[in-house]
C-alpha cells in the first residue's frame, strides 16, 4: 500500500495525520504536484492511495475512512454528514477564499463566502458536550475538517480569530502528535508559500473570473482532441485550398433531364434499381431507407457529379400475396395492384424520391421478356422437369405456396418459418421440409400431392456464376453483408430452384406441359428491372443488354441479397444473351423500431403514408433514416433520438450556421457578399472543409451514406466555430481592420452555405434548394464544387447580392415527440388488445387501423386527456361521496348505488385512457 | 430533483415506508426529516443511513476497501458531477469511461449504492449526448444501460435509448 502526497497540499495534511494517527502501514511517497497517479483520472489529484488490491483511492476523505476502518476505529453516521459537509460546503468556500488571498493577493472581503460554513462550525462546536466533533476521542471528521482548515488558520487575513469555539477545537486537534508530524511532512516549515504552490496548480474554483495562468492549463484540454474527428491539415492542404478558393466556376449548368436517358459512348452510365417494393402492403420506414431513400440519394448524387444515369423502381405485383389480399378486400388482384401502387406512387413522392421512371411488374413488357428468358434457358438446357410434393390445404382447395404455409424451420427449429425462406437463419426451405406445417388461412394442417414443375439448374450454372462472381465483387462495391450472405451460398452448395407455380396471379408460364401455372415471383420479380425499364423505354436493351458500357448498381435490403447475387444472375448467364449484370450490390441492415420491429398487425412504427401526418416535414424524415441508415448492423429508429438530431444537428448546427452566415450578409453589409482577405486562419478553415468535402465523395463514390452525411455536419460545426471565434458581429463595430475582419469571415461563411447546399442535395432536397435560393447561388455552382475530389470554390463573389434569409429548421418539441411516439408507440399494455381490434374490424384502411392502438370491444375510443382529468375528478368527488355516507353508516342500499356510481366512472376513465376495460374490482364489491 | 432521487432510492433499498424530506440552503441540499433529533443533511449521508435503515449494509461495501471505493464514488457524484461546469462534462465521461473499462460496477463486481446514485447524476447528461458520443464512452453507456434495466433502479427517469450496435464502427483520427 503506498501513500502519494504532494508538499502544501491540505488534502495530504488530511491522509498523513490520519496515517499517522492509525498507525496504519503505508509507504509515502512525496510528488510533485501535477504527477498524475491515478491512470483513469485526466487531472493530477493528490493524494492518492494505492490499495493492496490495485485499486486507487484518490478521495482524501475517502482515504481517510479507509484508515480508519482498517484499523478499526470506525466512524459512525455523524462523522459521514461532516465529512459530506466538508467536501460540498466547506471545500469551495475554502478554495475560493484561499485563492482570492494567497494567489491573487487580494484582501477586500475574500472571506465573505467563508462565513457561512465558519459561522455553522462554530455554532455546531459550541452546543458540544463532546471535545471533539463527534465523540470524546479524535475522530476522522476531526482531522478531515482540522486539516481543511489549516490553511484558514495560517492565513491571517481570513477572520478565523472570531470564533472561539472553532479556535479552542482546532488547536486541541493541532497539538496531536499525528497532527503535529503531518504538518511538518507538507508545509515543511514554509508555511504560506507551500500553500501558494499548491494553490497556484489548481485550477481556478468556480465563481471566478481570473486571467488564464501560465503555470497550469492542463495538458488534455486542447480544444483539438474534444472535437475528436478533427483533421490535422498540413501547410500544403492549405495552399492548395487557398487556390482552388480562387478557382472561377467553370461548368454549365445542370443540364434538363431528357427523358429516356440512354447509355452514351464516353460517359459514366450508371443504371441504378432498388428493390420492387411488394405491393400488398404499406412501405415502413425501415422498407424506405433499405432502398428507394438510400438509392435516391445515390442517384442524386451520381446527377449532381454529372453521370449519365437512370434510377428505375416499381412495384412487385404479382404472387400469393396479392392474391390472398385480394380475397380479405374483396377486390380483384388487379384491383388490389392498382390501389397499393397508387399508395407507394404517393408515399415516394412525399419522401421525394426521385425516380426517372418508376413502373410495375403487372405489364404487357414483363410477360415478353420472362417468357423470352424463360424459353432461352429452356432451350440451353438449365430447366429440370420434376415431379413436387407438394403442400395442399384441403379445406382451402389449393395448393400452399410459400407463404401460405408456415411452420418450425427444419434447420433452426424456428417456429415461424415460412414456406420458402426461415426468417432467422436465413436458409431457403422446400415448403415441404418444414415441420409442424400449418396453412396460414385455416390453420389447418395441410396434406402431401404431387405436382409437376420447372427448376432452373443452378448447380450447372454454379461455374459460370462463380467466375463472374469472383469478378464483380472484386471491382465492384458489394457491401460486406452482401458479400457474406452470398459466399455462404454459395459454400452451401446450389440446388434447383423450383420457378414454377400453381397459382393464377403470376407471369404464365408459355410452356404448354404446364399451362395454368404461372412463374415463381423470385425467377419473375427481378425481371421486373428489365420490364419496367422496356416500359420507359423501347430502348431499353440499350441498358440492359450492354455491359460493357453500363455500371449497374442494386439497392436492397440484406433479405434480398441472394436473389440478386445468385438466382436471377444465373437465370440472366443461362439465357446467354449478353445481359448487363449487378456491378455493385448495396444492401442495407435492417431498421428497428425503438428496440422492436416494425410490425403493421401490432401497429407498432411509422408506416411511409403516416410520417405527413406526423407534421415532421420530409427533409427531416429524410435526414434522420439516412442518419441512422444501418449500414453494416442493425439500428433502430427512435422518437426522441430523431428529435435530438433535429434539434442538436439540424437546428443547432447546420441550420443555425446557414442562417448566421446569410444574416449577416443582410444586416451587417447590406445584403451584398463582402470582400475576402484571407488570413492564415481561413486558409485553414478553406483546408478543413476541403478535405471533409473529399471525404463526402470519397464515402459517396463507395455509397457510404451515412458516413458523407456526416462530413456535411462536420462543416458546419466548423463554420459555428469559425464564426464563433471571430465573432464578426462585434467586429463590424470596430475599425477599418475590424470591419474587413468581419467581411471576409461573413463572406468564406456564406461561401460555405452554398456548399453545404450542393452538399445537402442527396439528402434534404427542398432545404438545399431553399438554401440556393436564400443566397440567389448560381445553378453551375453545385455540380462545379462536386467535381472531381472536390472543389471550394468561392462561388459568392464580393458585390453578390442575396436574397432573404429565413430559419430552416424548427425545433421538435418533447411535448410533440411524446405524442407522436406514443401514436405510433403500440404500447405494451395495448398491444393484446390492438391485435384483437385489427382481426375484428373491417380491412378497408390498413393504414389508420394500424396507427392508433385501439381498445374497447364495441366502442373504440382514443385517449382523450380532457375526458380523462374530467373523470378523475369526479371519481375523487364520487369516492369522498361514498367514504361519507359509510362514515354515517348510511343504509347498504343508498351506498350500494352510489359505489355503483364510483365503479362506473372508474370504468369510464380506464375506457377513456384507451385501456382495456378490467373487470370490476372485486374489492369495491365487497364492502 | 434530489427528493425524487431519494425516493426512488428508497424504493431501490426495498424501503417500503417513505421519509419526510426538505432542502435546505442555495444548493437545495436534502435533509431527511427524523422525529428524534436533528435529521439527516446531505445525499451521500442520507443514502448510506437509508442503506444501513433498509439492512443491506453490503451495498456500502463488504470490505474496507470496498466501502472505501463506494464512498469515494459518492463524493465523486456530489463533488465533481453535480454543479459541473459544462467544460467538465466531457472529462468526467472519459474519466468514468476509462475506469469503467474492466468493471461492471462502480466498486468492481458488485453493485454498490454508489451505482443507483451515479446514475441519477448522470441521467440527465447521457440523456442529452448524440449517439456518436455514446459511443464514444462506450463503457460508460454500457455501464449506463445496465444501471436503467436494473430492477428497481430507473423509477423516476425516462429510459434513454442505447443503440445495442454500434453505429460509428471507427472514426479517422
Amino acid at each position: 500500500m503506498k501513500l502519494f502526497v504532494s508538499e502544501g497540499n491540505p488534502h495530504c495534511l488530511k491522509a498523513l495525520a490520519v496515517l499517522e494517527l492509525t498507525g496504519v502501514k503505508c509507504d509515502v511517497q512525496h510528488v510533485n504536484h501535477e504527477e498524475k497517479v491515478v491512470p483513469f483520472l485526466s487531472r493530477p489529484i493528490l493524494p492518492v492511495l494505492h490499495l493492496p488490491s490495485g485499486q486507487y483511492l484518490f478521495s482524501s476523505n475517502a482515504i481517510c475512512q479507509y484508515l480508519f476502518d482498517v484499523s478499526k476505529k470506525g466512524s459512525n453516521k455523524q462523522s459521514h454528514q461532516w465529512l459530506e459537509w466538508e467536501a460540498t460546503e466547506l471545500q469551495p468556500a475554502l478554495m475560493y477564499a484561499l485563492h482570492l488571498v494567497v494567489v491573487q493577493g487580494k484582501t477586500a472581503d475574500p472571506a465573505k463566502g467563508l462565513e457561512a460554513p465558519l459561522s455553522f462550525l462554530e455554532q455546531s462546536l459550541s452546543k458540544k458536550t463532546t471535545p471533539f466533533l463527534t465523540a470524546e476521542t479524535v475522530g476522522v471528521a476531526d482531522i478531515v475538517l482540522w486539516a481543511a482548515l489549516y490553511p484558514a488558520f495560517l492565513e491571517n487575513s481570513l477572520k478565523t480569530s472570531e470564533l472561539k469555539s472553532t479556535r479552542t477545537w482546532f488547536e486541541r486537534v493541532g497539538v496531536l502528535p499525528a497532527c503535529q508530524a503531518s504538518v511538518q511532512s507538507v508545509f515543511k516549515g514554509k508555511g504560506v508559500e507551500a500553500l501558494k504552490g499548491y494553490l497556484q496548480k489548481q485550477p481556478a474554483p468556480h465563481g471566478q473570473h481570473t486571467q488564464p495562468r501560465d503555470t497550469h492549463t492542463s495538458s488534455n484540454e486542447s480544444p483539438t482532441e474534444t472535437e475528436d474527428s478533427d483533421h490535422h491539415t498540413t501547410e500544403e492542404e492549405i495552399e492548395v485550398a487557398a487556390q482552388i478558393w480562387n478557382q472561377r466556376i467553370d461548368c454549365q449548368s445542370k443540364p434538363e433531364r431528357k427523358h429516356p436517358i440512354l447509355p452514351e459512348e464516353g460517359k459514366r452510365n450508371v443504371l441504378i434499381t432498388s428493390a420492387l417494393p411488394y405491393v400488398n402492403n404499406v412501405p415502413h420506414l425501415g422498407n424506405i431507407i433499405g432502398c428507394v431513400l438510400s438509392a435516391d440519394v445515390f442517384a442524386r448524387y451520381g446527377r449532381q457529379r454529372g453521370w449519365n444515369l437512370l434510377y428505375i423502381c416499381g412495384t412487385d405485383e404479382y404472387g400469393t400475396a396479392t392474391e390472398n389480399k385480394a380475397r380479405e378486400e374483396g377486390l380483384t388482384p388487379q384491383e388490389i395492384c392498382d390501389k397499393y401502387h397508387a399508395i407507394h406512387t404517393n408515399i415516394y413522392k412525399w419522401f421525394q424520391i426521385d425516380f426517372d421512371f418508376f413502373g410495375r411488374t403487372t405489364t404487357q413488357k414483363q410477360t415478353e421478356i420472362a417468357q423470352n428468358i424463360f424459353w432461352r434457358l429452356h432451350e440451353r438446357g438449365f430447366l429440370i422437369e420434376d415431379i413436387v410434393e407438394q403442400l395442399r390445404c384441403e379445406s382451402c382447395q389449393r395448393f400452399l405456396a410459400d407463404r401460405f404455409v408456415e411452420g418450425v424451420c427444419p434447420f433452426c427449429q424456428y417456429p415461424e418459418a415460412r414456406g420458402d425462406q426461415c426468417d432467422k437463419c436465413g436458409r431457403l426451405i422446400n415448403a415441404v421440409e418444414l415441420k409442424e406445417p400449418q396453412c396460414k388461412v385455416c390453420k389447418q394442417t395441410p396434406v402431401i400431392r404431387s405436382s409437376k414443375h420447372l427448376f432452373l439448374d443452378l448447380p450447372k450454372l454454379e461455374a459460370n456464376l462463380e467466375q463472374w462472381l469472383d469478378q464483380s465483387v472484386s471491382t465492384g462495391d458489394w457491401t460486406t453483408n452482401a458479400r457474406n450472405i452470398t459466399r455462404s451460398w454459395l459454400r452451401d452448395g446450389l440446388k434447383p430452384r423450383c420457378i414454377t407455380r400453381d397459382l393464377r396471379w403470376g407471369t404464365p408460364v408459355p410452356h404448354p406441359d404446364f399451362s395454368g401455372k404461372v412463374f415463381y415471383v423470385w425467377f419473375d420479380a427481378p425481371i421486373g428491372y428489365l420490364s419496367i425499364t422496356a416500359n420507359y423505354t423501347d430502348q431499353w436493351e440499350k441498358w440492359w443488354k450492354n455491359p460493357e458500357q453500363v455500371e449497374l448498381y442494386n439497392f436492397m435490403a440484406k433479405d434480398n441479397v441472394p436473389f440478386h447475387s445468385v438466382v436471377f444472375p444465373c437465370s440472366l448467364l443461362g439465357a446467354q444473351d449478353n445481359y448487363t449484370l449487378v456491378n455493385n450490390l448495396i444492401a442495407t441492415e435492417y431498421l428497428n423500431y425503438e428496440d422492436t420491429k416494425f410490425s403493421k398487425s401490432r401497429g407498432v412504427g411509422v408506416f411511409g403514408d403516416m410520417a405527413k401526418d406526423t407534421g415532421i416535414p420530409s427533409d427531416v424524415w429524410r435526414f434522420y433514416l439516412l442518419y441512422l441508415r444501418p449500414e453494416g448492423q442493425d439500428a433502430a429508429f427512435s422518437w426522441a433520438d430523431m428529435a435530438l438530431k433535429n434539434n442538436s444537428e439540424l437546428l443547432n448546427n447546420l441550420g443555425n450556421f446557414i442562417n448566421r452566415a446569410g444574416m449577416f450578409v443582410g444586416k451587417f453589409f447590406e445584403g451584398c457578399v463582402p470582400q475576402v482577405v484571407l488570413q492564415e486562419e481561413d486558409k485553414r478553415l478553406l483546408a478543413q472543409v476541403g478535405w471533409e468535402l473529399k471525404q463526402y465523395i470519397q464515402s459517396l463514390d463507395k455509397v457510404r451514406i451515412r458516413d458523407a452525411l456526416k462530413c456535411i455536419l462536420n462543416i458546419s460545426r466548423h463554420g459555428n466555430q469559425y464564426i464563433q471565434v471571430n465573432e464578426p458581429w462585434k467586429k463590424i463595430k470596430g475599425g477599418d481592420t475590424d470591419r474587413q475582419r468581419a467581411g471576409t469571415v461573413t463572406a468564406v461563411s456564406v461561401n460555405m452555405a452554398v456548399l453545404l447546399s450542393a452538399m445537402l442535395e442527396p439528402y434534404m432536397p427542398t432545404v438545399s434548394e431553399t438554401i440556393r435560393s436564400q443566397l440567389q447561388a448560381p445553378p453551375a455552382t453545385a455540380r462545379f464544387m462536386l467535381q472531381g475530389e472536390g472543389n471550394f470554390v468561392c462561388s459568392l463573389p464580393a458585390g453578390h447580392r442575396i436574397g432573404t434569409v429565413s430559419p430552416l429548421f424548427q425545433k421538435l418539441e418533447a411535448e410533440q415527440i411524446e405524442t407522436l411516439k406514443k401514436k405510433f408507440g403500440g404500447q405494451q399494455p395495448e398491444e393484446e388488445a390492438s391485435k384483437k381490434q385489427a382481426k375484428t374490424v373491417t380491412q378497408d384502411n390498413a393504414a389508420t387501423k394500424a396507427s392508433a392502438p385501439v381498445a374497447a370491444s364495441e366502442t373504440s375510443v382514443k385517449a382523450d386527456p380532457e375526458l380523462v382529468k374530467q373523470l378523475v375528478a369526479a371519481i375523487a368527488e364520487q369516492g369522498d361521496k361514498v367514504r361519507v355516507l359509510k362514515g354515517q353508516k348510511a343504509e347498504k342500499a343508498v351506498i350500494g348505488a352510489e359505489v355503483a356510481k364510483l365503479l362506473e366512472f372508474k370504468k369510464q376513465l380506464t375506457l377513456a385512457e384507451g385501456k382495456s376495460p378490467e373487470p370490476a374490482p372485486q374489492k369495491g364489491k365487497k364492502k | 430533483m434530489a427528493l425524487k432521487e431519494l425516493s426512488s432510492l428508497e424504493k431501490f433499498l426495498g424501503l417500503k415506508k417513505p421519509n419526510k424530506y426538505s432542502t435546505q440552503g442555495d444548493r437545495k441540499v436534502p435533509v431527511l426529516q427524523s422525529n428524534s433529533g436533528p435529521g439527516v443533511v446531505g445525499l451521500v449521508t442520507i443514502a448510506t443511513h437509508l442503506t444501513l435503515e433498509a439492512k443491506k449494509p453490503d451495498l456500502l461495501g463488504s470490505s474496507a476497501e470496498e466501502r472505501a471505493v463506494v464512498q469515494q464514488w459518492l463524493e465523486y457524484r456530489v463533488t465533481r458531477l453535480d454543479g459541473c461546469a459544462k467544460e467538465d462534462i466531457r472529462t468526467i465521461l472519459k474519466d468514468l469511461n476509462t475506469y469503467l473499462e474492466d468493471k461492471v460496477y462502480l466498486a468492481g463486481n458488485h453493485i454498490s449504492i454508489a451505482d443507483p446514485l451515479m446514475y441519477y447524476g448522470l441521467h440527465h447528461i447521457i440523456m442529452d449526448l448524440a449517439v456518436h458520443e455514446k459511443e464514444k464512452y462506450l463503457n460508460v453507456t454500457r455501464w449506463f444501460d445496465h444501471m436503467q434495466h436494473y430492477p428497481s433502479v430507473r423509477h423516476h427517469l425516462p429510459p434513454v435509448v442505447v443503440l445495442r450496435n454500434r453505429v460509428y464502427t471507427s472514426g479517422h483520427h
